[in-house]
């Protein structure tokens, strides 16, 4: 029983220590917040960027064109070994007149259409692969360049590829920025606690006089690291939170021009105790590595 | 209860502070260390209560060696002893109360009760009334009596004093001693280091004379 005393008492001191220094508290959770919200705010655009290069290079597609001079008999057969092919998950054939409809119609290109004199659309087959990993489609798009009457394929990932590639250099980005301001957490806890055991030099003497363990003088003082990096990871939670509900105002009159529907998402459930967890753990390692280094040097005598 | 055999203490550079004192202190017994100052009384308390370790020789409380005490064990033993310090030794950024409590708090205590035992600690002194009070709202002796009550607030087996008197007047000394007194009646072994000839006379206690880091009679 006695231990939860101890941990109910470190805790009661501990708040009344943050409560007797507002203006210190709250600067250094400012400082902590702000440092965890660059990385964190990173993260979460990263997220939202994935999302949004998921869902448009989801499906990617080969467009397989014909020869002018092919006649039915060669689309058929080509028609045929798509079919059988074992990476081929689906080819639609688009003969050329409605390729040219199609063309009329989605680019108001229309006059410019109607004024050639002949259709100079070739058939075409657009293919859906079944493996979609980048190697592999390069295998499929030679292969098929290839065949007998193809005159030309057309694999639309290099956009897709620059954006995996940005987006892996983000993520990179992300981890480094987390890695300094992890560091800068456990170095600005490490400094308030160095100061905290300095001015409690006294009190610390007299304590291990009258039968303090170390763990109970260390106590208050993790409790203290502790309860600040908590108290910054939420005030970086609530930094994102602000910065997105503000960017949502703002894209959704974006989005509206463009009639297309986009709005950020926030930290998930997860990824926000994450935060909190991981923000409240670099506050305990600060301070017990304050509090080892500058508590062995105090012995009464 | 504390006995020292043969003990020897040399402080780095040199000095010895005490040369082969053997002495034992049975348990309800109200000893006083008399002598000079630089006698060795304080390195005496000092070592009964592992706040110095023997150079040579070997102490003893409640039957373990405290020369050989591991670091760990250091404060379970220091929790037998309600220490009184020359300086006292007060926290001036709390309360009379909460100076109080910090034994209490160091042994893990439910707080109500708790709060009963500080109490009842400050009324033995008579600062009941002055347990909102700072220490530097205090006098001088309500100051030592103050680090008395944080002395016996845990209930130790053993009370040691360094020079309880050094501040106070001779009325003042006389109502310490009879609450020293007042204690051992009740058990406590009470260990008292004073150059205070009159203060010791007093109370008729057993006198340990210390010279030069030798006891002298």
């Amino acid at each position: 029983m006695s231990w939860f005393w101890h941990h109910l008492d470190a805790l009661r001191v501990t708040l009344a220590r943050l409560a007797r220094t507002p203006v210190v508290t709250l600067l250094n959770v400012g400082v902590i917040g702000i440092a965890l919200a660059l990385p964190v705010g990173l993260y979460v655009a990263l997220v939202n960027l994935q999302g949004l290069a998921h869902t448009l290079a989801s499906d990617p597609q080969l467009s397989v064109f014909v020869a002018l001079d092919a006649g039915r008999a060669d689309t058929d057969k080509i028609a045929a070994r798509l079919k059988q092919h074992a990476n081929v998950r689906q080819a639609r054939f688009v003969p050329r007149d409605q390729a040219l409809k199609e063309l009329k119609a989605s680019t108001g290109l229309a006059d410019v259409v109607d004024s050639l004199p002949q259709n100079p659309l070739p058939d075409a087959f657009v293919v859906l692969p079944r493996d979609t990993a980048p190697q592999e489609l390069e295998k499929l798009r030679d292969e098929l360049r290839g065949w007998p009457k193809v005159t030309h394929v057309q694999l639309d990932t290099a956009w897709a590829q620059r954006l995996q590639a940005g987006l892996r250099l983000a993520r990179l980005t992300v981890w480094l920025l987390a890695t300094l301001f992890a560091f800068a957490l456990v170095a600005v806890t490490f400094n308030t606690i160095r100061l905290q055991v300095l001015t409690r030099r006294e009190e610390i003497e007299v304590s291990k006089l009258i039968g303090a363990t170390d763990p109970f003088i260390r106590r208050p003082f993790l409790y203290f690291g502790t309860l600040q990096g908590l108290a910054g990871g939420m005030a970086a939670w609530a930094i994102i939170w602000v910065g997105i509900l503000l960017l949502n105002g703002a894209l959704s009159e974006l989005a509206q021009l463009y009639a297309a529907s986009f709005e950020l998402r926030h930290l998930t459930p997860e990824d926000s105790v994450s935060l909190l967890a991981f923000s409240a753990g670099l506050g305990w390692f600060g301070s017990w590595l304050s509090v080892n280094q500058h508590l062995a040097g105090i012995e009464p005598h | 209860m504390i006995s020292f055999s043969q003990v020897t203490k040399r402080y780095p550079g040199g000095q010895d502070a005490l040369k082969g004192v053997t002495l034992t202190i049975e348990a309800g017994e109200m000893v006083f260390i008399t002598g000079h100052s630089g006698a060795g009384k304080s390195t005496l308390l000092k070592l009964a209560a592992v706040i110095e370790r023997p150079s040579s020789g070997t102490v003893i409380v409640n039957g373990q060696n405290v020369g050989a005490l591991r670091a760990r064990a250091v404060p379970y033993l220091r929790r037998n002893f309600g220490l009184i310090f020359q300086d006292q030794k007060l926290l001036f950024d709390r309360t009379a109360f909460d100076n109080v409590m910090l034994p209490l708090a160091i042994t893990g205590f439910e707080r109500r009760e708790a709060a009963r035992r500080v109490r009842a600690a400050l009324d033995k002194v008579g600062l009941l009334a002055k347990e909102k009070s700072l220490p530097v709202t205090l006098s001088g002796g309500e100051q030592q009596r103050l680090a008395i009550a944080r002395a016996i607030v845990h209930r130790p087996a053993i009370l040691v004093a360094d020079e309880p008197t050094g501040n106070l007047d001779a009325a003042h000394a006389a109502e310490l001693g009879e609450l020293f007194r007042s204690f051992n009646q009740v058990g406590v072994t009470v260990v008292i280091a004073t150059h205070d000839d009159a203060f010791a006379a007093r109370l008729k206690p057993r006198l340990v004379a210390l010279k030069d880091g030798k006891v002298a009679a």
